[in-house]
């Protein structure tokens, strides 16, 4: 009521409607980054191009060549945002996806662990939910140890797992998914657990009073009560496991993957290598959560718990 | 707050008022609140001058805007039509001054503060000395017998406590004006009329102006010198009732004739006001 | 409550299934090979003491005899004991375990879980003692893990090239302390803390500008959520070529990684106050400063300790994976990353203890100081 009341009364001025929703102050503000980028790139990279200049002995060079070269430098400490997006172009659509050095390819290869290792994460963290929930020992004696092993910092353990795996001559995805799956399972085994006990005290004696199971008990109220809190922790299990596919790649010698991509260009110094494939990671997370919100939005439709 | 554009904006009176002992005086006012369905009217048409040491109460169905109206004199909503001076000066200018204490449906006590620093709280943003604020917390913890529970915090109370608690803050302004939305409406109807009792106690050690909304008629004609029943669509002033029962009253005094006679034209008054629909 | 005890009654008995369990492999370590070629559990008789106690213990907890704390007590001393003689018997039988002695580890194994299980129906009256408790529990079962560890590596002598024994991890940790203290000194006092308090203090601060503009809450929350979403650890190869291979490289992931869970958490935080409390403020007249400090902080503080819990982990992870892309010959990373390619894992183990421990305490000190900040908070108050 307040909000509407101090609210001012509908401007003539269309523009002020975009604005004061959502969608026109975030293209402003990306806006805004594109623009910082740009003048970063031409910052951090004109050091470089005037030591070009001196060593070639030019001594009056135009402000706008100067820009025009910082942002088009093979090497360049940062890259403008067109050279990764014309890098981005190059490595997907006017390669085949078969190609080495297919963008697409090593985007399939990440997706691929990503998606294993979620598809188990998300299924082990349902089931240590369940079991937590329904086994005080099981509660008492595990859950201090899935909180505490996400203060471990697991990621370091990524490169052994993947060196002893291989070492056993089990190499491929699932060294890699296993990592996904262990970054993933946490954030799905605490909000089930919060999901599966949020039916209110009266609900749950409601079910006691038509003496229900403990079987009925779960698939007719915790479950769908669990549900919203399940979408939410994976779409947070999703990108946790993205970013477990993508370290997993590190340590295999760096031969496929948005990883590898980015160890390789680490390596030899391929700062639009390196920007194109965490632009890809990055769209990567993007879609996937927001797969999974559309996913969400269904389900809850169906439901008819939607908000 | 002066532009002067449209035909639809406030005019305020500047001019103090002339009658020192007028405290609200509320003069065609309208509130319009715009929606995505479309306009609604909160208030429509208000007239109402509410004098020094009143004990106004404010009844109706819920949406009649009882709350509203006293969200206008608190300066929380701004009216669209009318003019309304708190004090002979405009709400905004009053509450600046300080010069009212609002009590909210809720305690609305911060659980991170003690009882103690909670009533400091206003006390503090004014910015009055430590040892005022000592002794004012002290004083107004005795008026509303808290004494003793300085140092709890608000979540190791009663629900009648802690709505206590939240009157002394407001007191603790040491306003000349007390305004009260749904105090007790959220606690059992013992505890209600205990807290009934002390408010009236209250109001008569302090002489203080209340402005007190309700929706329990029992309470309204208790507490009240003076009784405005409000119906709804468009928000209105249905009927002015003036209690004719003694100013100093306990709770017996809900058995006799006078009071059952007040009652009953608030009852009647709400009635009617609703007649038109369900 | 006692709708709880009817419940209890009808689930199957969890604890006495476990007692039978413990029975019935106590009689199968009896009757099989325990080592092989063929020594029976008499030839041990320090498996044949673990055997009679575990038995005992089986049996005394089906007769329903001392079912209760001393009784638990004892049979946790059991378990203790039985555990010490096993990986004490099996380190002179590396390899050598047969049928019998995996009968006896999963004995062991039930009565410590029998024992968790009696532990976890104490009723104890002070708050106290029921902390140490809910500590306690879980470290019974940590420590089980571990003996489970060792007696399974020795037992199978699994080659210290896969999995290296506890036993081999400690003595590798306590062996190379200074190199541990040279690699925590590197990535945790230097680039971890750093990055942390960069991290979270610019993002309080950008979440406090950004509150105060509507324009930039409405437009950079919602890409500060995506940016929370992204894989940022991936900045870490071009951090290390800004700033070089030092520990100021790695702090600035850190940064990078901590700033916008911050920022989107203190954002919401200062949103959570109510309109009733708002409105009291207002009623005051208060300035937008007093209500900031009196209201609306105190308010986002659970929010804001949510970010500092978060990126406490973000933190460790951040500068250990960048460590990857290129330090100086120091640090956790990267002594990992080096000790993995010369196979020699029982440092790689020892290093991840250390990253583990620092990890869960820096985790339980924010932890600890949310507790004090937050006292009023429900779900700090009980």
């Amino acid at each position: 009521m307040t909000e509407t009341a101090l609210a001012p009364s509908r401007s003539l001025n269309p523009f002020s409607g975009l604005m004061s929703g959502t969608v026109g102050p975030v293209i402003v503000v990306v806006l805004a980054i594109i623009a910082i980028w740009y003048i970063a790139a031409v910052a951090l990279n004109a050091r470089f191009q005037q030591d070009i200049y001196e060593r070639a002995d030019r001594t009056d060079v135009p402000v706008s060549e100067l820009i025009a070269d910082t942002l088009a430098q093979e090497r360049p400490v940062l890259p403008s945002p067109h050279q990764v997006l014309v890098e981005i172009w190059q490595t997907t659509v006017e390669k085949k996806i078969t190609s080495k050095r297919s963008l697409v390819y090593h985007a399939s290869v990440t997706l691929s662990s990503t998606l294993l290792g979620f598809f188990i994460g998300t299924l082990l963290g349902i089931l240590l939910a369940i079991g937590i929930v329904h086994s005080r020992v099981l509660e008492k004696s595990l859950m201090p140890w899935v909180i505490s092993s996400q203060t471990i910092p697991i990621l370091a353990i990524a490169p052994m797992i993947i060196v002893v795996l291989n070492a056993i001559g089990i190499s491929g995805l699932l060294p890699k998914a296993m990592i996904s799956t262990y970054l993933s399972f946490f954030p799905v085994t605490v909000g089930m657990v919060k999901g599966l006990r949020s039916p209110e005290l009266i609900h749950m004696d409601l079910m006691h009073t038509y003496s229900a199971t403990r079987v009925q008990a779960f698939w007719k109220l915790r479950l769908p009560y669990a549900v919203p809190y399940l979408f939410t922790s994976m779409k947070i299990g999703m990108a946790a496991s993205l970013v477990g596919a993508i370290i997993g790649e590190l340590p295999t010698g760096a031969v496929e993957g948005l990883g590898a991509r980015l160890l390789t260009g680490s390596y030899y110094g391929q700062t639009v290598q390196i920007w194109s494939a965490l632009i890809m990671a990055a769209l990567l997370a993007g879609t996937l959560v927001a797969l999974i919100g559309v996913l969400e939005k269904i389900t809850l439709n169906r439901m008819g718990m939607a908000r | 707050m002066t532009a002067v554009a449209s035909a639809k904006d406030v005019t305020m009176v500047d001019a103090k008022s002339d009658d020192p002992s007028r405290v609200i005086d509320i003069d065609k006012l309208s509130l319009t609140f715009e929606t995505n369905d479309g306009p609604v009217h909160a208030l429509s048409d208000i007239d109402l001058k509410i004098e020094k040491g009143d004990f106004v109460s404010f009844i109706g169905p819920s949406g009649c805007g009882k709350t509203t109206l006293l969200r206008v004199i608190a300066d929380l909503e701004q009216p669209t039509e009318g003019s309304i001076t708190v004090n002979g000066v405009s709400p905004e200018e009053a509450r600046l001054n300080r010069a009212y204490g609002y009590v909210f449906q809720a305690a609305a006590l911060y659980p991170w503060r003690t009882i103690a620093k909670n009533i400091a709280l206003p006390l503090e943003i004014m910015g009055l000395s430590r040892a005022e604020q000592k002794s004012r917390i002290e004083k107004n913890l005795d008026l509303v017998n808290l004494t003793g529970f300085e140092k709890k915090y608000p979540w190791q109370l009663s629900g009648g406590m802690q709505q206590r608690a939240s009157i002394a803050r407001a007191l603790a302004v040491e306003p000349d004006l007390l305004l009260m939305d749904e105090p007790f409406g959220a606690l059992d109807e013992i505890v209600r009329d205990h807290l009934n009792e002390q408010l009236l106690q209250l109001w008569a050690k302090t002489n203080k102006t209340v402005v007190f909304v309700t929706h329990s008629i029992p309470e309204a004609v208790f507490l009240s010198t003076k009784i405005v029943v409000l119906c709804p669509r468009p928000g209105r002033i249905y009927d002015v009732i003036e209690s004719d029962l003694p100013r100093d009253r306990n709770l017996d005094v809900r058995e006799s004739p006078e009071f059952l006679k007040i009652a009953h034209r608030v009852r009647e008054g709400l009635k009617a006001g609703h007649s038109y629909e369900d | 409550m006692t709708a709880e005890a009817i419940q209890q009654k009808k689930r199957f008995d969890m604890s006495g299934l476990l007692a039978w369990f413990i029975v019935a492999m106590v009689l199968v370590g009896l009757f099989t090979t325990i080592f092989t070629p063929d020594m029976g559990v008499m030839d041990v008789p320090r498996l044949a003491i673990c055997l009679v106690i575990l038995a005992i213990a089986g049996v005394r907890y089906e007769l329903g005899f001392m079912r209760n704390m001393v009784g638990d007590i004892i049979l946790g001393l059991v378990t203790a004991i039985a555990a010490w003689l096993l990986i004490g018997t099996v380190a002179n039988h590396v390899g050598e375990a047969a049928l019998g002695f995996w009968a006896l580890t999963a004995a062991t194994w039930a009565s410590a879980w029998l024992f968790v299980d009696r532990l976890a129906s104490w009723k104890l009256k002070s708050p106290a003692l029921a902390r140490i408790f809910n500590l306690a529990i879980p470290a019974v079962f940590g420590v089980t893990l571990l003996v489970l560890w060792q007696l399974i590596v020795d037992g199978n002598a699994i080659p210290k090239v896969l999995l290296p024994a506890p036993s081999e991890i400690w003595i590798r940790l306590t062996g190379s302390v200074p190199t541990l203290w040279a690699d925590f000194r590197q990535t945790f006092l230097k680039a971890v803390i750093a990055g942390y308090a960069m991290g979270c203090g610019s993002g309080f601060l950008i979440a406090i500008v950004v509150d105060r503009v509507p324009f930039l809450r409405r437009g950079l929350l919602p890409v500060g959520n995506l940016v929370s979403a992204l894989p940022i650890v991936g900045v870490a190869p071009i951090m290390v070529m800004w700033f070089g291979f030092d520990w100021p490289s790695k702090a600035a992931v850190v940064v990078i990684m901590t700033f916008f869970p911050m920022l989107v958490n203190t954002v919401s935080g200062l949103a959570a106050s109510d309109a009733m409390q708002r409105d009291l403020m207002r009623t005051y007249a208060s300035s937008y400063w007093q209500t900031l400090f009196k209201l609306r902080l105190p308010m986002a503080m659970p929010f804001i300790f949510n970010a500092l819990k978060i990126n406490s982990t973000l933190a460790l992870i951040g500068a250990i994976v960048a460590e990857f892309f290129g330090t100086p010959i120091v640090g956790m990373g990267f002594r990992i990353s080096t000790e993995v390619g010369r196979m020699n894992l029982d440092m790689v183990w020892a290093e991840i203890a250390i990253a583990a421990l620092a990890g869960s305490i820096f985790y339980g000190l924010v932890a600890l100081a949310e507790r004090i900040v937050t006292f009023w908070h429900p779900s700090v108050r009980g």
